[in-house]
């Protein structure tokens, strides 16, 4: 049923993205892409991989923006997956039931066998968070592994979503976002985590943890080493060559 | 948002074929249509004809056509299954419809009541595909009171004009005929023009400062794409051709669309029977340009928000 579960689920089962560490490397994505074209919604497409145009479905989609001018201004680099809402409005809009919010997880899914690929729930996102197979004729999105966090074959430190798994930066954290006491719960409450576009009223699962505020101190503003030093051997080679050149 | 031709012909040939049902249906139920067979056979075979090309067309865009059957399971959620299920409900009163005014000749008892449900059902229908748009907050400019009501003016509208001529061939066209054709037409127009005026005047639901929660530092701008080549979500959510004429594509569907047919039609009133039937043929001409002008506006216009990660400042 495409109904959202009627009751909250026990467990959120979300990533927290540090938008202060992350490096924009795309090495989240890459691993997404490897480990999912042999998963749950396996092959992904990729079309003409190497060359002008590429095109194939990603679950994971790392932009980089700048933002505000002058010295104020940054670069953040930005993951963008599934936020997993609770509210998912991708779930309500499906006519056969193929897109689902589970109750015991939170995990937003497709049921490939059941989608008609009518895009419907991709208009619905606000996020962009689904994307067509067009070799399959079905809808595709983020899963959140739910084959490695589950997998009883896999060591327990690699039962977390692959993006999480290979961040260079840990800048991806995956937990339970229901339970108040989680890491990464903690996390949001001390860095005080936000939710995208907060108007769309979907109330995503995941939360980006915002850019840190510059360091004193740090910056592009010291000093070079002063061209006239006083005294010292540096002195003396100065004015030794000061008066030379009138030489 | 692209503009798939297979739902712009669908959601323009289901509107006109249950607008022509439903004012066909109101006009035997208030027994203002001569008792001719013919006139019925025709009318509701194009009607049929007309709304059941829509549906299927509306499948052709799917990337499984053979498990749509699976689309009228999830009504308690979804507009678009509502929208399957009213519109095969639809068929019912049509199938008595057609059998009392056609094969018996004469619509009574149980006959005059699917005359009455035609009419119901034909604009819950439209409704509900007006309904599978307005309800995506993701696309504001669709997400708006007026569109459901606009699907059912220009379907009603855009129905009676094709009514007109069909009676307007068999000699039979009237003040009543004429009159709701510009009456549904003037309706549509004003709702239209309502509409527009609203989504150019509202303000913008989201920026790209909301979405990436970055505004604390000023205007944000995309430096680095995802992707080196645009991806699925650019290419159905990132259309903009229609929109740098919007303009002009506004003007070209209010004379194709609403000054047009209105005058051929009042005029056709007071011609003779050829010169009426060919005015006829005009309004009909100029609303089926006018309606797919809309419907590919109505597309081509609206905004979805995911663009505001790829450059869009505000939708």
């Amino acid at each position: 049923m495409t109904s959202l579960p009627a009751q909250p689920a026990p467990k959120r089962l979300g990533l927290v993205i540090d938008l202060d560490t992350c490096v924009g490397c795309h090495a989240c994505a890459v691993n997404c892409k490897e480990w999912n074209a042999g998963g749950y919604h396996a092959p992904l497409t990729d079309f003409d991989p190497y060359g002008a145009a590429p095109d194939g479905v990603w679950f994971n989609r790392i932009h980089s923006y700048e933002a505000g001018s002058g010295a104020d201004a940054r670069v953040v680099h930005f993951p963008k997956s599934c936020l997993h809402c609770d509210n998912a409005p991708c779930v309500t809009v499906c006519p056969t039931g193929a897109s689902y919010k589970r109750g015991s997880d939170g995990i937003v899914l497709v049921e490939e066998d059941k989608c008609i690929g009518c895009k419907l729930c991709s208009w619905a996102c606000p996020y962009g968070a689904r994307e067509f197979d067009t070799d399959a004729g079905v809808m595709k999105k983020c899963t959140l592994c739910i084959d490695r966090i589950y997998n009883e074959n896999l060591e327990e430190v690699d039962r977390v979503p692959a993006c999480v798994a290979t961040c260079p930066a840990s800048a991806r954290h995956f937990g339970d976002l229901g339970d108040p006491d989680s890491d990464v719960s903690r996390l949001v409450a001390e860095r005080g985590g936000y939710d995208l576009m907060p108007e769309m009223e979907c109330a995503p699962t995941n939360k980006y943890l915002p850019v840190r505020d510059k360091q004193t101190g740090a910056g592009g503003t010291l000093p070079l080493e002063d061209a006239s030093p006083e005294g010292g051997f540096l002195g003396w080679v100065d004015r030794l060559l000061s008066d030379a050149s009138a030489v | 948002m692209h503009p798939a031709y297979s739902i712009i012909f669908f959601t323009t040939a289901s509107g006109l074929g249950y607008g022509l049902l439903a004012v066909a249906a109101v006009f035997v139920g208030a027994g203002w249509l001569p008792a001719v067979p013919e006139l019925g056979a025709i009318v509701i075979s194009v009607g049929v004809a007309l709304v059941t090309a829509g549906l299927l067309s509306s499948t052709f865009h799917l990337g499984h056509p053979e498990r749509a059957w699976r689309a009228l399971s999830q009504f308690r959620s979804s507009w678009l299954s509502r929208e399957g299920v009213a519109a095969i409900l639809a068929y019912v009163p049509v199938a008595g419809l057609a059998w009392g005014w056609v094969w018996l000749g004469e619509v009574a008892g149980v006959w005059l009541l699917a005359a009455w449900l035609t009419p119901v059902l034909a604009a819950v229908t439209v409704y509900c595909t007006g309904m599978i748009y307005a309800s995506l907050k993701a696309i504001p400019r669709w997400h708006h009171p007026l569109v459901p009501w606009l699907y059912v003016a220009l379907g009603l509208a855009t129905g009676a004009v094709g009514f007109h001529l069909v009676v307007a061939m068999f000699g039979a066209a009237n003040m009543r005929s004429a009159g709701v054709a510009v009456a549904g037409l003037l309706a549509a127009a004003v709702l239209k023009i309502a509409y527009w005026r609203s989504i150019d005047t509202a303000d913008p639901v989201a920026t790209a400062e909301t979405a990436t929660g970055l505004g604390g530092f000023g205007d944000v701008r995309p430096l680095d794409p995802p992707h080196t080549a645009p991806n699925y979500l650019q290419k159905e959510m990132g259309y903009r051709v229609a929109r740098k004429h919007a303009r002009k594509l506004r003007k070209i569907t209010l004379v194709t669309l609403f000054a047009i047919p209105p005058i051929c039609v009042a005029l056709s009133v007071f011609a003779g029977f050829f010169l009426g039937a060919a005015l006829a043929v005009i309004a009909a001409l100029s609303v089926g340009l006018g309606i797919l002008i809309e419907r590919w506006l109505f597309f081509a216009e609206a905004v979805h928000v995911v663009t505001l990660y790829y450059g869009e400042k505000a939708a």
